[in-house]
C-alpha cells in the first residue's frame, strides 16, 4: 500500500508535463468554425421541420392536396433567383478577394435585389394560398408546409437584413478583416439557405405533385 | 501559422496578400458549380412537369438522387468544404450532422408510418 504513495513523486520527475504545445492544436480562425457549428445546429431545426413535413404532408384532411395547390413555374422561378443569387455571392466574395470594394458592393446588392424576389414571389404564394382558403389552419398538410417554407423564408428575410446591414458596414469602413469575416460568414450563411431550398424544392414541392 | 500550413496543403497559387483566415475562392469553381448546379435543377423540375416518369416510386428515388447530388455540388463549389479547412473539424461536424439528419428524418418517418399501419383498422 505505501508504495502506490510514494509513486508520484517519482513520475512527475520522469516525465516533466508539457503545458505549452509547441503547435497550437486550435484552428487560426474559431469564427468560420463556430459559424459552420450553428449552421449545422440549423441544419437540425430543418430536419425536424422537414421530418414532421413528410409525417404529415399527406394529411388533407379533405382539404385541397399539393397537386391542386402548388404552381411549378413559380417554383422554378423562385429557385432561379435564389440559384443566382448564390453566384452573384460568389462573384462578390471574388471581388472582396481582389480587394474590390465597389464590386464587392455592386454584386452584394444584386444578391440582396435577388433574395429580395424570391420573398416576393414567396409571398404572393403565400398569399395566394391564403386568399383560396388553404392557410396553415386547414390542414395539418398546410400547417407543416406554412412551418417548413416559412421558416426557410424567414431565414432569407433575416439574411437579406444581415447582408444590408453589411453592405452599410463595408461602405463606411471598407474591407477591413472584420468586415471579410462577417462576408465570409454571410456567404456560408446564404449557400447553406440555398441548399436546404434543394430539399424544399425537391420533397414539398416536385413530390408534393406527383 | 498553422493556418499558413494547412493552406498550403491544399493550394499551390495561394496568395498571401489578403487575410490569412479567408479560404482561396475561385471564378472556376462558382462557375462549375452554378453549371452543374442548374443542370441538376432543370432535370427534376423538366422530369415532374413533363410527367416523364410515371411510377411514383421511381420518381422519388430520381428526385431524391438529383437533390443528394446537386447538395453535394453545393458543398463542394459554393461553401468549399473539403477534408483540411478548419483542421477537419468542419467535416467532421458535417459528417455528424448528416448521421444525426438520418437518424432524426429516417426514425421519424419509420416509427410514425410503422405505428400508422399498425393503428388500422383490420379488414379480413
Amino acid at each position: 500500500m505505501s508504495d502506490t504513495h510514494t509513486l508520484p513523486a517519482g513520475a512527475a520527475a520522469l516525465a516533466a508535463r508539457q503545458y505549452h504545445l509547441a503547435h497550437e492544436p486550435h484552428p487560426e480562425n474559431g469564427t468560420s468554425l463556430g459559424f459552420w457549428l450553428y449552421l449545422m445546429s440549423d441544419c437540425l431545426i430543418f430536419a425536424v421541420l422537414f421530418a414532421t413535413y413528410g409525417v404529415l404532408g399527406r394529411n388533407y384532411a379533405g382539404g385541397p392536396t399539393g397537386a391542386e395547390l402548388f404552381d411549378l413555374k413559380l417554383v422554378a422561378i423562385n429557385t432561379a433567383f435564389l440559384l443566382l443569387s448564390s453566384i452573384t455571392f460568389g462573384f462578390a466574395m471574388l471581388s472582396k478577394q481582389q480587394r474590390d470594394v465597389r464590386g464587392t458592393l455592386a454584386w452584394l446588392a444584386v444578391t440582396g435585389l435577388l433574395g429580395l424576389a424570391f420573398l416576393a414571389v414567396e409571398l404572393y404564394e403565400f398569399a395566394h394560398l391564403l386568399h383560396e382558403g388553404a392557410g396553415p389552419q386547414r390542414s395539418a398538410f398546410l400547417s407543416s408546409f406554412f412551418t417548413l417554407v416559412g421558416t426557410h423564408g424567414l431565414h432569407v428575410t433575416f439574411g437579406t437584413i444581415w447582408l444590408v446591414t453589411l453592405m452599410i458596414q463595408i461602405g463606411k469602413h471598407g474591407l477591413i478583416p472584420e468586415n471579410t469575416r462577417r462576408l465570409n460568414c454571410l456567404s456560408m450563411f446564404w449557400h447553406f439557405l440555398d441548399v436546404v431550398w434543394i430539399g424544399v424544392f425537391t420533397f414539398v414541392y416536385l413530390m408534393g405533385v406527383l | 501559422m498553422s493556418a499558413h500550413e494547412l493552406h498550403a496543403g491544399h493550394g499551390g497559387h495561394h496568395q498571401d496578400d489578403h487575410h490569412h483566415d479567408d479560404i482561396h475562392v475561385t471564378r472556376g469553381d462558382y462557375v462549375k458549380g452554378f453549371v452543374l448546379a442548374v443542370i441538376l435543377t432543370a432535370i427534376p423540375f423538366w422530369l415532374v412537369m413533363s410527367g416523364a416518369i410515371q411510377d411514383r416510386t421511381t420518381a422519388v428515388l430520381v428526385l431524391g438522387l438529383f437533390a443528394a447530388v446537386q447538395i453535394v455540388v453545393h458543398m463542394v463549389y459554393f461553401l468549399h468544404m473539403n477534408g483540411k479547412i478548419q483542421g477537419g473539424w468542419t467535416m467532421l461536424s458535417t459528417l455528424f450532422t448528416i448521421v444525426f439528419l438520418a437518424v432524426t428524418i429516417a426514425g421519424t418517418l419509420w416509427v410514425m408510418f410503422h405505428m400508422n399501419a399498425a393503428m388500422m383498422p383490420a379488414h379480413p
